[in-house]
């Protein structure tokens, strides 16, 4: 294992004051970056003598820094199934250092190699954004994330409900690599509705947290957590988030970490463009599909999102693809592309098939792809 | 003396043979009614007794026995009246006894004498013909609904005096005549009254021509309900035999009287329905909607908004056509081969995809699939959103009208016979996949197309096939057997989309 025992012990530290560092999670950045004894001296209390020797007291959180328990620690993260990397290691996500309080070590389900390689070259991108976001936010997340996927990027978030979720998801569906960054321990599904996504990204991708095997999510590990998406990442994409949402704060990281930040526009009149338009106002990169990432990261141009789809249709799709683009909807788009029925539901299939456009709640026809 | 006279219990939807014995000696005046009678069974004593005096007969006061075999069987229902009442008027030698051999009484009496409206009057007559009965005698109320069982002489009884006086050898009253068919029969609910609507109406015609089952979304108001009753009219007629079967069917949970019933039924139970409410049960069981509506439309509006056992309770007549219930050490069949229509709001709010009027969150729509998932959705190949047509639209002519539609229709279903001959299933919409291995035929670019939508993820391996049943009826209703790559297109266009691509993101 590529963890050192030190390491390994700050780990177990912070599970045993998570109850006392949910009291002052206000400052929680700031503590994380304490080193072990003034973490507990800031947060232990009265308890803090008897975490930090706990031989001989009664009620003691059974830590040791010297490493006594090491072995114990290692036989329970490997009881787990997981994988650990402390940044001591050679194999440490370069990237994660950067941060004021870079985790002490990492949890996950995949080997330290396979998650160097899913984040090299800088080709790891958050996307990010709210829990109960709207049937647009949802398609735009998941054709972004599908499209960077399909362009060998490694779509980083946090499997949240909402956009997050769906982030992997259309990673997944795209062909490509995700990593899903949890609050709580990474042998353990959250939120629970989302163990079948859980169960796909540790078959194709790769979950890791900053907390060992089994921990409950409190909530200081939720923005905690942030700071380690965008830390992970090259470039952070908020695609719909409340005034004061968590997405905010995985913005807020990146940007401190002078990593480019994009957000994606929404309407005007939802609540949930309200940290999108702050963050494009305060300068953040517009982002309107998968093509303006990949221009952000590697340059304007420099690499293009294949369009494949392109060749395999016909002009009648062609002409319906337009039409919906235009944003006529339904009866109306096909109307104007002058089909009729039965072949414009043709087309429709063609489409739909060739990834173009999607069906979305209540039979909304939506196009995946901008006008190019 | 004793006295023998036949009748039928209605047992589910089946007739079942009933001896009414009466046996009257001396000893203190009674009147006792054995053999599993339920409450309305034991009540016909006293009607029966008010009907004999005010029909001026004589009521015997000595010890009446009537018994109705055989003993085991339960019998429920106030339809025994007639029989006991007659078998006692021969057992006290009022009419000659002789005169009941190979005769069959069915009805309800009034204190008055009158033969009451009873229900299932088809059944029983079927029951007679098979019991080997020559005469029927019925209320004349249910007289033509008997008669369209052939090879039996029904006797249309008015009173319990007419019913005495044909035994007596008095002239048969004649045939009470039809009632002329009610001006909403005439106004069936027909497609030509749609306007716009032209995705909807294709799959009503593909729903159609296959027996394939349907769901529909759209906002409230879109025309969902409007669509799914014209779906009947749409259907191949009712053929002879599958007519008597309905009638006896609507006969005997009392919807019916008159003639034979010769549209398809349609039937839109509410969302508040029980399960016994849905498949038959209760005591006696009787039949449930789904019997109701077989050979007919089955409608489930609000889909969502029905409780889940009722939804799984839809699962075995769906499969097999059939139900059985079990009460007891008794089990009974009632048939349920019908078309499931199905309509449903596409999010919680009802407005998902009618411009920003949805205000439900991810959570609300990734709760409202899981509420209509499961193995009902399983069971429904075509699924079409309705939308609210353009104010164009609705001043538009008609884009098609029943007569047409159904012609249609009525051609590819004959396609689909002759082609699925020998295989137990009679419309695609009800072949298995190895059925259809052996006989479709697809163009290769047809296969192509299905292998990328299912290499893509957005078909599972059960959606496949459901998207080739719905294929290869488009190509039916375009006069082909062979399935071209555009039938391919257009099913995978009517599919559902819950299946993996939906799983996560709604």
């Amino acid at each position: 294992m590529n963890a050192c025992d030190r390491c390994l012990a700050r780990g177990f530290l912070l599970e045993a004051l998570a109850g006392h560092l949910e009291t002052q999670r206000w400052q929680i950045d700031a503590l994380l970056a304490l080193p072990d004894h003034e973490l507990l001296d800031a947060v232990g209390g009265h308890r803090a003598d008897a975490v930090a020797h706990p031989v001989g007291a009664a009620d003691a959180i059974p830590l040791a820094l010297g490493g006594a328990d090491a072995e114990a620690r290692r036989a329970r993260v490997a009881a787990a199934g997981l994988e650990v990397v402390c940044r001591c290691s050679p194999l440490y996500p370069r990237a994660l250092l950067e941060l004021e309080a870079p985790p002490a070590v990492l949890y996950m389900t995949g080997s330290a190699e396979r998650l160097s390689s899913l984040l090299a070259d800088d080709r790891a991108v958050a996307v990010v954004g709210a829990r109960r976001a709207s049937p647009y936010g949802v398609e735009t997340a998941s054709s972004l994330a599908s499209g960077l996927g399909g362009a060998d990027v490694t779509v980083v978030s946090g499997m949240a409900l909402g956009i997050d979720g769906v982030a992997h998801d259309g990673a997944l569906r795209g062909a490509g690599e995700t990593v899903a960054v949890l609050p709580g321990g990474a042998d353990r599904a959250y939120p629970a509705a989302h163990r079948r996504l859980y169960e796909r990204i540790r078959a194709q991708g790769i979950v890791i947290s900053e907390l060992p095997p089994g921990v409950r999510p409190r909530r200081w590990m939720f923005p905690a957590r942030n700071r380690i998406i965008a830390g992970l990442s090259a470039m952070t994409v908020v695609v719909q988030a409340r005034a004061r949402s968590g997405a905010l704060v995985t913005a807020r990281h990146a940007q401190t970490l002078g990593r480019v930040v994009g957000a994606v526009p929404g309407p005007v009149s939802s609540p949930l463009s309200a940290g999108p338009h702050a963050l494009i106002a305060a300068g953040a990169r517009l982002i309107a599909g998968a093509q303006d990432v990949l221009d952000a990261i590697y340059g304007p141009g420099e690499r293009t999102l294949e369009h494949a789809w392109r060749a395999s249709l016909s002009d009648r799709d062609v002409a319906l693809l337009s039409a919906l683009q235009e944003g006529h909807e339904g009866a109306a788009a096909f109307a104007r592309a002058g089909l009729g029925t039965v072949e414009a539901l043709e087309a429709v299939a063609a489409l739909e098939l060739a990834g173009v456009i999607r069906c979305g709640p209540g039979g909304r026809l939506v196009v995946t792809t901008g006008p190019r | 003396m004793l006295a023998r006279v036949v009748t039928f219990a209605i047992d589910g939807v089946q007739p079942r043979t009933v001896w009414v014995e009466v046996d009257i000696r001396a000893g203190l005046p009674s009147f006792t009614i054995v053999g599993l009678g339920d409450t309305a069974v034991r009540e016909s004593r006293d009607r029966i007794h008010a009907a004999i005096l005010n029909s001026d007969f004589r009521f015997p006061d000595r010890r009446i026995t009537a018994n109705l075999a055989p003993a085991s069987l339960r019998k429920a229902g106030p339809g025994f009246d007639a029989a006991i009442a007659l078998a006692l008027l021969a057992a006290s030698g009022q009419v000659p006894a002789a005169a009941l051999a190979g005769i069959a009484v069915f009805g309800e009496l009034s204190l008055g004498g009158e033969l009451r409206d009873s229900p299932g009057a088809l059944a029983v007559a079927e029951g007679a013909r098979r019991a080997g009965c020559k005469r029927l005698f019925v209320p004349c109320q249910r007289a033509r609904e008997a008669s369209l069982v052939g090879g039996l002489e029904i006797v249309p009884v008015a009173t319990l005096q007419e019913a005495a006086g044909v035994l007596r050898g008095q002239p048969v009253p004649a045939m009470p005549a039809s009632q002329p068919r009610s001006a909403a029969a005439r106004q069936a609910p027909d497609l030509a009254d749609v306007r716009g609507h032209e995705v909807p109406l294709l799959a009503l015609q593909i729903a159609a021509a296959g027996g394939h089952n349907l769901l529909m979304e759209g906002a409230p108001g879109t025309g969902k309900t409007m669509l799914a009753r014209r779906l009947p009219s749409i259907l191949p007629p009712l053929g002879r035999a599958d007519a008597i079967e309905v009638t006896r069917l609507h006969s005997v949970a009392g919807l019916h009287a008159g003639g034979l019933i010769t549209t398809r039924p349609f039937r839109a139970p509410h969302h508040t329905i029980s399960p016994a409410g849905m498949t038959g049960g209760g005591s006696p069981p009787r039949p449930g909607e789904a019997t109701l509506a077989h050979h007919g439309v089955l409608f489930l509006d609000e889909l969502s908004e029905f409780q889940r056992p009722t939804l799984d309770s839809l699962r075995q007549p769906l499969e097999d056509g059939s139900v059985v219930i079990v009460r007891g050490q008794r089990s009974l069949v009632f048939p349920t081969r019908f078309m499931l229509v199905a309509a449903t709001n596409p999010c919680p709010c009802g407005y998902a995809g009618v411009g920003d009027r949805c205000s439900c969150g991810e959570p609300e729509l990734r709760r409202h699939r899981r509420r209509l998932s499961g193995p009902l959705l399983d069971r429904i190949d075509l699924l079409v959103d309705v939308r609210r047509p353009a104010a164009a639209e609705l001043r538009s002519p008609a884009a098609t009208s029943s007569e047409r539609a159904r012609a249609r229709v009525a051609e590819a279903r004959e396609r689909q016979r002759r082609r699925l001959r020998g295989t137990g299933a009679s419309c695609n919409g009800e072949i298995g996949a190895r059925i259809a291995q052996r006989l479709m035929r697809i163009d290769d670019d047809g296969w192509s197309e299905l292998g990328r939508a299912y290499d893509a993820g957005t078909l599972s391996a059960r959606g496949r096939h459901r998207v080739l049943r719905v294929a290869q009826t488009i190509a039916d209703l375009d006069g082909r057997d062979r399935v071209r790559r555009t039938d391919v297109l257009l099913a995978l266009s009517l599919r559902q989309r819950s299946e993996p691509e939906m799983a996560m993101v709604a």
